[in-house]
């Protein structure tokens, strides 16, 4: 079978006023079906511009990508969730899940009811009626979600979705998103800064350089599923969290000189 | 007996002695700046131990009391100065005497511009009987207050509307914004008043309603266009791209996400607009108008019948603050989010 999502080459330069940026280079990644990719790699090494290419928001400058369609020509390629939760404040929360259905003019009916039911599913119906002003930051981006999934698109891509949570909210919400993630099977792109999070949610975590970003290196995670916290205590766990922070550390490092430089 | 309360009983004995005593040495005359002063500075002390003390729960009532409290506090200082002496009756009449004004600027009808602050309201029972509703309506409607009420919500709709739309078209498109900014700026801030005479040569009768008008809806139209510009500019970009990941097409991303967005400032530049629409007005009715409460203010200025003319004024600051609270009400209605 086809992979959902093809990547090959992918690069982006930023022209800026002091000058060009380059993001990303030569940056080449398949998906499968189903399939959970999680994306690390250093700050500023590019991660939040490859979704945003992947998403169609913005253009690249070499290379290709696309995402597979699906046997529903009405369903969406992809919806983002976005670092910056991106939720409207003018629009309550129930409205805020429906929003994708009602650009795609799915009557009042049907897209309440089914932004009602992702709101059950992320423990928020009784907040339908509030304003994002109203609600904490860790129900916002439950919202975020939830708006992501009930416009049910072919591909979900995710950055740093948990990455403003406090420790406690964020255990409890990666669990939760393992459990509805189990549901759909989406395929799934998310990117994190936590290396512990990528191996306890993906079937694979994408390594990313520093300054220009590109792959460094690509770990299969083995783990079984259904996981739950409890896969965390496993040897294998720790064994494959601390490959990768071998491998991350010496970018890290290269990212923190480079911005003092 | 805490610190909080020991301090709370020195302000309140020491504002009794500093005002006793100035009272008994007759030191108000010379110095009723310095003891405003040191009232005023006692009174925040005073207000800021109070606030302390008052519970949460009734914190709102507590914040009204000290917004509603201190400007009546004001007027009685001021009957109190002008009373004793200290400020010249003639030129700052005392606010009961305002108030004797107000009262009868509403119920005496005057001659010579034909009209009363509130149209001959004693009229309203029998007009009522013979010709209803529109018989009351147009009774206001030959008033002082409607004259300059009708002058500023014409002026406001004719200049707001479209500047909302241009803000919005130069806050969207940046060739138009590249091209308009430096024109939108220069006019803004010329003052209005100064373009009148030329604004009176465009209308075939310079000295109707026309002019006056206009003159309002240019100054409302500048001020509207450059907030929504402004609105429109500082939305945040990830809300535009949530609008079109979620695919929004053009109509629905400026009706779901670039107006609502931009709302809250748009409503800063009509709140604006609307108390600079008062003022030009008045500024306008001093000059040019036979009626008008600005017109009405500078009359009673003229023949030096000083207590109505400040009776004016305060007409003209009553309309501001009915103004912007009925702006804002329509606000909270329209953007119910920004209710905290
Ligand atoms: N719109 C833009 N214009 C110019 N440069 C940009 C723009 N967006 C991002 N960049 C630059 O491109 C690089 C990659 O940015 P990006 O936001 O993709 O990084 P990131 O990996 O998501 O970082 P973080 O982990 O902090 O979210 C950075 O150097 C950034 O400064
Ligand atoms: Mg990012």
């Amino acid at each position: 079978m086809a992979p959902k999502i093809i990547a090959r080459n992918v690069g982006k330069v930023y022209e800026t006023r002091r000058g060009q940026v380059e993001a990303l280079v030569d940056f080449s990644l398949e998906v499968e079906e189903g399939e959970f990719v999680c994306i690390v790699g250093p700050s500023g090494c590019g991660k939040s511009t490859f979704l945003r290419i992947l998403a169609g928001l913005e253009p690249l400058t070499s290379g290709e990508y696309a995402i597979a369609p699906g046997d529903d020509p009405n369903k969406p390629l992809n919806n983002v969730v976005f670092q910056e939760y991106a939720i409207f404040p003018w629009k309550t929360v129930l409205e805020n899940v429906a929003f994708g259905l009602q650009m795609r003019s799915v009557s009042k009916r049907e897209r309440t009811a089914i932004a009602m039911d992702w709101l059950e599913r992320v423990g928020l119906r009784k907040f339908a009626d509030h304003y994002p002003g109203q609600i904490s930051g860790g129900m916002k981006q439950r919202v975020s979600i939830a708006r992501a999934l009930a416009n049910d698109p072919e591909v979900l891509l995710m950055d740093e979705p948990l990455g403003a949570l406090d420790a406690q909210t964020r255990t409890v919400m990666q669990e939760e998103l393992m459990r509805i993630w189990e549901e759909t099977r989406k395929t799934v792109v998310y990117i994190t800064h936590s290396i512990e999070e990528s191996v306890f949610l993906g079937d694979r975590v994408v390594l990313m350089t520093a300054h220009p970003g590109t792959i460094k290196e690509i770990f299969p995670v083995d783990l079984p599923r259904p996981r739950s916290h409890k896969t965390t205590a496993t040897p294998a766990y720790a064994e494959l969290t601390y490959a990768i922070w071998q491998s991350l550390q010496g970018e890290v490092m290269r990212a923190m000189q480079e911005q003092q430089a | 007996m805490n610190h909080g309360t020991r301090n709370l009983l020195l302000y309140i004995g020491g504002l009794v002695v500093l005002n006793g005593l100035m009272t008994a040495l007759g030191l108000w005359t010379s110095y009723w700046w310095a003891g405003l002063f040191i009232n005023f500075v006692l009174i925040v002390l005073i207000a800021e131990q109070v606030g302390r003390r008052v519970p949460a729960r009734h914190k709102t009532a507590y914040e009204r009391a000290l917004a509603i409290g201190f400007p009546i506090l004001l007027l009685i200082a001021w009957e109190l100065l002008v009373r004793g002496g200290v400020l010249n009756a003639r030129w700052f009449p005392p606010p009961t005497r305002i108030g004797a004004a107000l009262w009868d600027l509403t119920i005496s009808y005057d001659k010579f511009s034909e009209t009363s602050l509130l149209g001959r309201p004693w009229l309203i029972p029998q007009r009522l009987a013979t010709e209803g509703w529109p018989g009351v309506a147009a009774l206001f409607a030959e008033s002082h207050v409607w004259a300059t009420l009708g002058r500023v919500f014409a002026g406001f709709l004719i200049g707001a509307i479209p500047g909302v739309f241009l803000g919005m078209i130069m806050g969207m498109n940046k060739t138009v914004r590249l091209m308009l900014d430096t024109t939108m700026s220069a006019i803004y801030v010329l003052p209005k008043i100064a373009i009148f005479p030329i604004v009176m040569l465009i209308f075939a009768n310079p000295f109707g309603e026309g002019p006056k008008i206009a003159v309002v809806a240019i100054s409302a139209f500048f001020l509207v266009a450059i907030n929504t510009m402004v609105g429109v500019r500082d939305i945040d970009p990830v809300y535009i791209m949530a609008g079109k990941n979620y695919g929004a097409n053009r109509w629905q991303m400026f009706r779901h996400v670039i107006f609502p967005a931009a709302l809250p400032v748009i409503f800063a530049g009509l709140r604006l607009a609307l108390g600079t629409a008062l003022i030009v007005i008045v500024a306008i009715e001093f000059i040019r108008a036979k009626k008008g409460v600005g017109f009405m203010t500078f009359y009673y200025w003229e023949i030096m019948v000083t207590d109505k003319m400040y009776a004016g004024l305060f007409v003209v600051m009553a309309l501001g603050v009915i103004l912007t609270f009925g702006l804002e009400w329509i606000g909270r209605r329209l953007m119910p989010w920004m209710r905290e």
